[in-house]
């Protein structure tokens, strides 16, 4: 071996090591996570029932759309491509996505602001906005599903004495306000990680393009628009990808404060449904292929359209 | 002038107030809900009227609750060692090696933390029955090597980046191998990015819901998270609302503590890692 070695240069004994370095690392990648994704993806193109793993039969796109004509000539399309509940549990998961990403930047914007400026309790602040994100999520599900209860909840009692409501809201069990519900949670939740995301770009600003512009005079709104939001554009960007992924997946916190309401069902609740709880083991995988299939696609068109550089290697 | 300025510096912190106070109320008011009993409870109260131990006593008691305490701190403190451990030295081939393809399997690491956890769920659920774990805490170590690995990795490379060249290149003037210069060089310099990731990729473990509700049948081998979404009462109508808010508090004050004490690092750590924890 060290003759072996001999022969070869620095940089190729390096990516020799590095290559065993990075070995065990793959291995176990590919043990949890290509590997069940294959079986995944396999077992949407079988019939197989929870209660018997094994004794699925392939069926090609069936669980996805099948087209049956019967002999009087009318044609049946089954699968979850013309399944009502699919999507609209599409539906639910995108608004979602969209909305909460949008208030969560909007608002991580206005908090990071507050953050970078210079001002006594910073730090105090700082140390209030880390505690929402260190909630676990179903503890916060819990919380405000306790807060919004309908009769004993704290949120009907303060507006209806600021006397914005009538009467009390039945938030997350009624169908017109169980998305609110779920909204409002997430926002609260994630906003700060939102924040401290911008935060950590704000910081990257050099602070004497601030003082140029301060004595030149310019409208701090225009500063904003014209000076800090483009030289902050690359961090909000990565910070909007990776809350966008995170909201299209989001099971948790609706599978906890809204159970079994179809105005909230996402695309990850709804699998699991049929997988586990209904015995459509195969159903539920088409579901979940095609929702890695909606998030893959989703990236790529980002990464590319928005030239979003994440892995980083473009700073050095 | 000065009146303008004292206007704008009100409205300013009247934001930094309804931002305190947004960010800490839900959490004040489950600790106040969590020392209220019986009729107290079912009143709106703001400040906290009654300090009545009940809802503590009677979630502590039941033995459940304590096991699913057990089952997390193994559960994540397992994975997360694992998974530095894995890490630490594929982070520094991905850091300080060049070699082809570096940048594309950085790309498919970010990717896999960023998977939709259901799309594995069922391959998954397969290889837990296949490995006989099911229901048991190694279904969910094993399976909580999908989100710890890839972010321990990815914040690790980051961190190991930015350790300046000439420490590694005395190392291998001094005819130091790879293996030595992680240990012996690298290592040490790492400890407060490990205690970081570390951290970070626990509260991770700590948190998980979708595996663990998945992979567990029995009362007894249930993690917290799922103890608590799962906590009901006597009967289906009866939430036991002073309890769950009493197991809430119990499980996320040690977490509070930790994330403000290493509040600076975390945050670092976070925005290197520009994942959610």
């Amino acid at each position: 071996m060290a003759t072996n070695d001999g022969g070869l240069s620095l940089s190729q004994q390096r990516q020799r090591a590095a290559f065993w370095f990075l070995a065990p690392m793959l291995a176990a990648l590919f043990f949890v996570a290509a590997w069940p994704l294959l079986r995944t993806i396999w077992f949407s193109l079988t019939n197989t029932l929870l209660s018997d793993l094994y004794g699925g039969e392939f069926i090609g796109f069936d669980n996805y759309l099948s087209i049956r004509v019967l002999e009087s000539g009318r044609v049946i399309y089954r699968g979850t491509l013309v399944d009502p509940a699919w999507w609209n549990a599409v539906w639910n998961t995108v608004r979602f996505a969209f909305v909460s990403v949008f208030f969560e930047t909007v608002l991580g914007l206005i908090v990071a602001l507050v953050l970078n400026a210079e001002f006594k309790g910073r730090g105090l602040v700082r140390a209030a906005i880390l505690i929402p994100w260190a909630i676990p999520t179903i503890v916060s599900a819990k919380m405000w599903a306790w807060m919004l209860n309908d009769q004993f909840g704290i949120i009907n009692d303060i507006l209806l004495n600021l006397g914005l409501i009538d009467q009390k809201i039945a938030w997350t069990a009624s169908v017109d306000t169980a998305m609110y519900a779920v909204l409002m949670v997430d926002i609260w939740k994630t906003t700060p990680f939102m924040a401290l995301l911008i935060l950590a770009g704000l910081q990257m600003v050099p602070r004497d393009i601030y003082e140029a512009a301060k004595l030149d005079g310019v409208n701090p709104i225009k500063v904003f628009f014209k000076i800090t939001l483009p030289l902050i554009r690359p961090a909000l960007a990565v910070a909007i990808i990776f809350r966008m992924l995170d909201a299209l997946r989001i099971f948790d916190l609706v599978y906890v404060l809204t159970p079994n309401s179809a105005a909230t069902k996402t695309m990850s609740v709804i699998s699991r449904e049929n997988m586990i709880d209904f015995d459509k083991f195969a159903y539920g995988a088409a579901q979940s292929t095609l929702l890695f299939a909606i998030i893959a696609i989703f990236v790529s068109l980002y990464i590319w359209l928005g030239k979003v550089d994440l892995s980083g290697e473009g700073q050095k | 002038m000065t009146a303008q300025k004292l206007l704008t510096n009100i409205a300013f912190y009247a934001l930094v107030v309804v931002i305190v106070v947004f960010s800490v109320f839900p959490f004040y008011y489950a600790i106040v809900t969590s020392f209220s009993t019986g009729t107290e409870l079912f009143k709106v109260n703001y400040w906290p009227k009654v300090f009545d131990w009940g809802n503590y006593e009677s979630v502590l008691g039941g033995r459940n609750f304590v096991r699913s305490i057990w089952n997390s701190v193994f559960i994540a403190t397992t994975t997360v060692v694992f998974a530095l451990f894995l890490a630490v030295t594929a982070s520094y081939a991905l850091a300080r090696v060049r070699f082809r393809g570096r940048g594309l399997l950085l790309m498919m690491i970010l990717a896999v933390s960023m998977f939709p956890q259901i799309a594995v769920l069922a391959g998954l659920f397969e290889l837990v029955r296949f490995l006989g774990i099911f229901n048991t805490p190694y279904a969910m170590i094993m399976s909580y090597v999908i989100f710890t690995l890839p972010f321990t990795v990815w914040v690790l490379t980051t961190f190991m980046r930015d350790l300046p060249v000439e420490i590694e290149e005395a190392a291998i003037v001094d005819g130091a191998t790879p293996w030595i210069i992680i240990t012996k060089v690298f290592l040490p310099l790492l400890w407060p990015a490990l205690v970081t990731t570390g951290l970070l990729a626990f509260i991770g473990a700590w948190n998980e819901f979708l595996f663990a509700l998945t992979f567990t049948s029995s009362e007894t081998t249930r993690t917290v998270p799922v103890a608590i979404g799962l906590l009901s009462g006597a009967s289906q109508q009866e939430i036991p609302w002073g309890p769950i808010m009493a197991a809430s508090v119990i499980v996320t004050v040690p977490l509070i503590i930790l994330v403000l004490i290493f509040q600076r690092k975390i945050v670092a750590g976070l925005t290197a890692g520009g994942v959610k924890g």
